[in-house]
């Protein structure tokens, strides 16, 4: 077994571990540093529960080897403080089982920090990368929208 | 004043989901734990030649290989069909044939894939219809030995699994006295749930001999009484932790992953293992939703009343019957939607075949049962020249008059169906017309269907409640309902907060489900959870609300009969001013002299449905579930008349709910059902090539809804009350679904002007049914 | 999960990158290049692709430039596809690239590694079959500079050892009029059932597909059908459609015959929308 160690920089703190080079970052994330915010939902890239943010970047843990995330900033779920995005999705009841919802939430973030300003267009585009399957998506679109919404008349002020 | 029913209270669990706290059964450290990893079948129907595991055992850290054998029970919740895992003989595309117990996940799996398999592929059988040929290979042939519960009914040297018979009046005079009658066939392919979590289960036997389960389920306490009955275990000594559940959807509810499980932890001594699918072998291992290919015939006056319904139901239940024998059922109970029809003649079967096998899927056989029905109806309406929403209108079934399985009904009972009705054609701007062209290719179109729900639940099926004050006049809920999703633990606080007249925040409910330590909730399923475990709420409010004007009357000096408990006090109901706090009360009260009496106060109720029965054999006469829910719904619909490609602009359900007891779940729960009604109407299904094997168990390819497929939603609730219902409220969290695909289906045909009898309804499909149809005078 | 295990290099120049994939094919390992990884990841988790080395491209800076110089476009193979989108210098690839996958996808996935990908469909080509485009390969012989049309055929061509380092193209060819269409079995999201770019060079139009056939490709027959302008749009498109000499896809997404259906509607959209192009563009 080749085993190698990393560095990872998550959520502001600084992790050595011995990994293997054919794990993902979700596996690592989940296993080795108990973070298991990020959620395992297919493993192909296909759903966003397992969505965290590397180097500003809204990215699929699982089609991410941890040796790619060496030495680059990442944020989970749980490196979130009070975001509004978390705020917003508690008041718009935009989670039901909430198997998804850190996905969601860090795909969210990632789009809010990037364009403040997102019209439907461009929130379509990033928020169809996750899967619900319990709600019918108008909660999340009610709680994100919310969030931009109060951004931009912030910005007017 | 409402304290807390009506309001839109945030959820209990709102704070852990959002921060990425919330445990689920996967989310445990695994550093104490062995790994299982599975041997599936790549054949549907094959026989087991040879299963050759020697190169498996040369992987490091393999600590066990488990196969199938005929000494090990088979399994089923009313047919024992199923082996756990496969010997001599696979059945499904998927089925478990071998697993692997290994130090590492990667262990597990790279043994896995060592380990060979030879088939000798047999005959598959691919749809109902084909499995009822006189000539069809049988899946089971020892399908009349096999043990099973009373009252299903497996017909011997068939793939009947069950049949279930409704015979209400004389089906051959009302098809004769008729004016009009309509015959069509419908059909739609097995699919699957696809939580978004996928099934996992941990599995321990200490050295005590307590079996120990932490999964992924939505009926705890029924692995507990089922593994006991496999293995002879004391079901005391068995003990299983349902965390928070991703997703349920019905599919959470079978026995499945715990017996393999089980199987791999007394393999390995009884060290804590792990099993955990991924999303492939969840969508095809597991088990999914069922099929269904239905007949509908009807006959109706010129002035379209309804005289009579011959209807067949064959459900294509895969190679084992779990919960398809039940699903039968429920589909026979209320065979005809929400309609009154005097003359009724339904056979609903439960059939074999090489598809992966079905279980329990939100709306138990009506959203599948509804889509034909609902679409007959449509092809009656236009087929009398009638408003379909008048149709149904006209033979909406309503108090005083009887169910298929010809149960009395009331206005607790059923609601206001033609009220729904109403509400609905107001919405949807009906008047404005069906057809309302855009341009040259696109047409803005509508459809409706209407709706009605009943569980069909084991006549004795019960819910426990217990309340546990904290010394600060706190309390704790106690409840066996899992937390899949739909917010019933924070239903139960706002019941609980209404009763006792005090402030939500201080009613704490614990999440986590253990079946040792949790009383029981049958299962959380079939929309269930508000009015069983609402009511033995309400009873155990009731018992604590008694103790505390007990001791509170001792205090006081008077009667009990004088007290009111609210505002976290126990007062004179006379004079509120003469009061005992209860964090003063709820743990004892101590005199002043040091004296104490009482002691912590826990308050406990039960709820257990009444009056249900088992079906008459022959007839179908008997109650299957209490009460119904029922709603009128529709869609509106962009068409493009060059491509058929469609969009979904609106989408509308009239229900009515009983009471709302919190508007945004409630909306949620209707929503969420729409949402997955639509999706499986329109894109979801599992294909299967010739040889039965599923060609997407992949998100990627299976036609997920996302973000943006969504449709402008309008929900509307009626307010009858439920009688039985706390504070009157009637199960809500299937009726967005049901009648969902039905209304897509009626929109898309009026709109392709060919009649779409089968899901889902992608462009292709239309494109196919244009081509072969050509029946330009449909509309 | 992928239960083999395998080295990671991750080589700072394009000749380090070279060597080092000599050395682990020396030592047994069938290494791969791996850009985004995705499809490494995603495959070996079935088996589908088994190696004991991957060699990461990330860092070589050749492979993750944008820049125009010289009159062309330089895009490096190592670019995630929402780069590419975001600086938005090539119109044509932008709205290719944003209908590959999903939006989060799309930050791991890369240009390299969408051409030079397993799956049939590998839209990011179609682009660089319309125009003139040039692939260059890293080869033990240094860099090799081809044009693309000639290079890729059904899949890029290259060598044991070889990788894709850039796609150049001809900067007055990035802003000719165009037209893509993605039409999937249903929605938004996901592979195509029929992916058409379009592109307009000198009144004469001309046309790609992924997800008509196993393969991405460029037709000159069809093409040549489709510009007969001497013919009515419906005569054009027949005959263009004979012109498709590979079996067309016949699978989860869609039967051949639909996708024929499909491909008519595509062809008709293309002709109405370059009809008059002069006044439009």
């Amino acid at each position: 077994m080749v085993k190698n160690e990393v560095t990872l920089h998550v959520n502001g703190e600084t992790r050595s571990l011995y990994i293997r080079n054919a794990e993902t970052l979700l596996y690592t994330l989940r296993e080795k540093l108990g973070l298991t915010g990020a959620k395992p939902g297919c493993l192909n890239g296909d759903c966003g529960a397992c969505t965290v943010e590397v180097n500003g970047a809204a990215i699929k843990s699982c089609i991410m080897l941890t040796i790619e995330a060496a030495n680059q900033q990442i944020t989970t779920v749980e490196g979130l403080q009070d975001a509004p995005i978390q705020t917003q999705f508690v008041e718009k009841f935009a989670f039901q089982c909430g198997y998804c919802t850190p996905g969601f939430i860090m795909n969210c973030n990632t789009l809010i920090e990037k364009y403040p300003e997102a019209n439907e267009t461009v929130i379509k585009k990033w928020l169809e990368s996750n899967i619900c399957r319990c709600t019918g998506y108008k909660e999340i679109e009610d709680a994100v929208k919310a969030v931009l919404t109060s951004n931009q008349a912030d910005s007017s002020v | 004043m409402s304290w807390s029913i009506g309001k839109n209270i945030i959820r209990k669990d709102a704070v852990e989901k959002v921060t990425g706290t919330a445990k689920y059964t996967a989310d445990a450290p695994t550093s104490n734990m062995y790994h299982v990893k599975l041997v599936i079948s790549q054949h549907a129907h094959a026989k087991l030649k040879a299963v050759n595991v020697a190169r498996a055992w040369d992987v490091s850290g393999v600590r066990a290989i488990l196969l199938g054998q005929s000494s090990l029970p088979l399994t089923g919740d009313e047919v024992k069909d199923r082996p756990i895992l496969a010997f001599d003989r696979v059945r499904y595309f998927g089925e478990p044939i071998a697993a692997v117990v290994a130090d590492e996940p990667f262990q597990a799996k790279k043994a896995a894939e060592l380990i060979e398999v030879i088939y000798e592929p047999l005959p598959v059988v691919q749809s109902p219809k084909e499995a009822l040929q006189r000539d069809a290979v049988l899946l089971h042939e020892n399908l009349a030995s096999y043990d099973k519960v009373q009252y299903v009914y497996p017909e011997k040297g068939s793939n009947v699994a069950n049949r279930v018979k409704i015979r209400k009046g004389t089906i051959e005079q009302a098809l004769l006295e008729s004016d009009v009658v309509i015959e069509e066939n419908f059909s739609l392919s097995p699919s699957d749930h696809t939580a978004m979590e996928t099934r996992c289960v941990i599995a321990e036997v200490k050295q005590d001999g307590f079996v120990h389960f932490t999964s992924t389920t939505q009926a705890p306490y029924r692995i507990k009484e089922q593994m006991s009955n496999y293995f002879n275990i004391d079901e005391g000594k068995i003990i299983v932790n349902a965390p928070y559940v991703g997703g349920g959807f019905g599919g959470k509810v079978a026995l499945h992953l715990e017996l393999i499980a089980y199987l791999a932890t007394v393999a390995v001594g009884g060290k804590q293992v792990k099993l955990h699918y991924t999303r492939e072998e969840d969508m095809v291992t597991a088990p999914g939703r069922i099929g269904l290919e239905a007949t509908i015939k009807l006959a109706a006056t010129k002035d379209g009343k309804i005289t009579g319904a011959k209807l067949l139901y064959l459900f294509d239940t895969g190679a084992y019957s779990d919960k398809g024998t039940m699903i039968s059922k429920a589909a026979a109970a209320t065979c005809t939607g929400p309609y009154q029809i005097d003359n009724i003649w339904c056979d609903s079967l439960a059939v074999y075949t090489n598809h992966p096998y079905a279980t329990a899927y939100r709306g138990f056989s009506h959203s599948e049962l509804l889509f034909a029905f609902e679409r007959a109806m449509d092809i009656l309406a236009r087929k009398l020249g009638m408003d379909p929403l008048e149709l149904r209108k006209k033979n909406a079934i309503l108090p005083g008059q009887t169910t298929p399985t010809q149960v009395p009904l009331n206005s607790s009972t059923v609601g206001d169906l033609p009220r729904c009705i109403n509400k609905l054609k107001e919405l949807m701007n009906w008047q404005e017309g069906t057809v309302i062209p855009i341009d040259d290719e696109k047409v803005r179109v509508k459809g409706i269907s209407c709706s009605w729900k009943t569980s069909t639940i084991g006549p004795s099926a019960s819910s426990g409640v217990a309340l546990l004050f904290n010394p600060d006049g706190s309390i704790n809920v106690l409840s066996g309902i899992v937390e899949i999703g739909m917010g019933a633990k924070t239903i139960l606080a706002q019941l609980l907060a209404e009763k006792l007249k005090m402030d939500i925040q201080k009613i704490h409910v614990h999440m986590e489900v253990n079946t040792q330590t949790t009383p029981e909730h049958y299962k959380t399923a079939a929309s269930r959870g508000t009015l069983m475990a609402g009511r033995a709420l309400v009873k155990a409010a009731d018992d604590a609300i008694r103790q505390l004007k007990q001791i509170a009357a001792q205090v006081l000096i008077c009667s009990p009969d004088d007290l009111d408990v609210g505002y976290e006090k126990v007062y004179v109901r006379e004079e509120p001013d003469a009061f005992v706090e209860v964090k003063d009360i709820c743990y004892g009260y101590k005199y002043p002299n040091g004296y104490a009496i009482g002691g912590q106060i826990i308050g406990k109720g039960t709820y257990t449905l009444r009056h249900l029965t088992n079906l008459d054999r022959h007839t179908g006469i008997g109650k299957t579930g209490p009460e119904y829910t029922i709603g009128a719904q529709g869609v509106e619909v962009e068409f493009n008349t060059k491509d058929f490609t469609y969009k979904i602009l609106k989408a509308y359900s009239v229900i009515d709910a009983g009471k709302v007891l919190n508007p945004q779940t409630a909306i949620g729960q209707i929503m969420g059902g729409m949402s997955m009604g639509l999706n499986h109407a329109s894109s979801e299904t599992f294909v299967f090539n010739d040889e039965g094997i599923v060609q997407n168990p992949r998100f990627r390819t299976y036609g997920p809804f996302r973000y943006g497929n969504h449709p402008d939603y309008i929900v509307h609730f009626l307010e009858n009350p439920h009688i039985d219902g706390p504070f009157g409220a009637r199960g809500v969290g299937e009726s967005g679904l049901i009648g969902m695909p039905a209304a897509l289906a009626n929109s898309l045909s009026v709109a392709s002007r060919v009649e779409l009898n089968r899901l889902p309804l992608t462009p292709e499909f239309i494109w196919h049914e244009k081509k072969a149809g050509n029946n330009d005078d449909l509309v | 999960m992928i239960s083999y295990d395998f080295e990671y290099a991750k080589p700072a120049t394009i000749d380090e990158a070279l060597d080092q994939f000599q050395t682990f094919e020396k030592q047994g390992k069938n290494p791969i290049y791996f850009s985004g990884g995705t499809e490494i990841i995603t495959l070996g988790r079935k088996n589908r692709i088994v190696t004991n080395a991957v060699i990461d491209i990330k860092a070589i800076p050749e492979c993750t430039v944008i820049q125009k110089q010289e009159g062309k476009l330089v895009l490096g193979a190592a670019l995630s596809l929402t780069e590419v989108i975001e600086q938005n210098v090539f119109p044509l690839l932008s709205e290719i690239a944003m209908e590959i996958a999903d939006n989060t996808a799309r930050n791991k996935i890369t240009l390299g590694g969408n051409i030079c990908s397993n799956i049939v469909y590998k839209e990011a080509v179609l682009p660089f079959l319309l125009t003139e485009s040039e692939a260059m390969i890293a080869t033990k012989k240094g860099l090799e500079r081809r044009p693309f049309t000639k290079r890729f055929n059904q899949q890029l061509q290259l060598g044991q050892g070889e990788f894709l380092v850039q796609v150049t193209t001809k900067e007055s060819d990035l802003t000719l009029p165009f037209l893509t269409m993605k039409k999937r079995k249903q929605w938004d999201v996901g592979y195509p059932l029929l992916t058409t770019a379009a592109l307009q060079k000198e009144s004469r139009v001309k046309v790609a597909f992924s997800g008509l056939c196993a393969f991405p490709f460029r037709n000159e027959q069809l093409e040549h059908r489709l510009n007969a302008c001497q013919l009515s749009n419906d005569e054009r498109i027949e005959q263009a459609i004979r012109e498709v000499d590979t079996p067309l896809l016949d699978d989860v997404h869609g039967s051949a015959e639909y996708r024929k259906f499909v491909l008519k509607n595509s062809l008709m959209d293309v002709l109405n929308a370059f009809e008059g192009a002069d006044r439009r563009w």
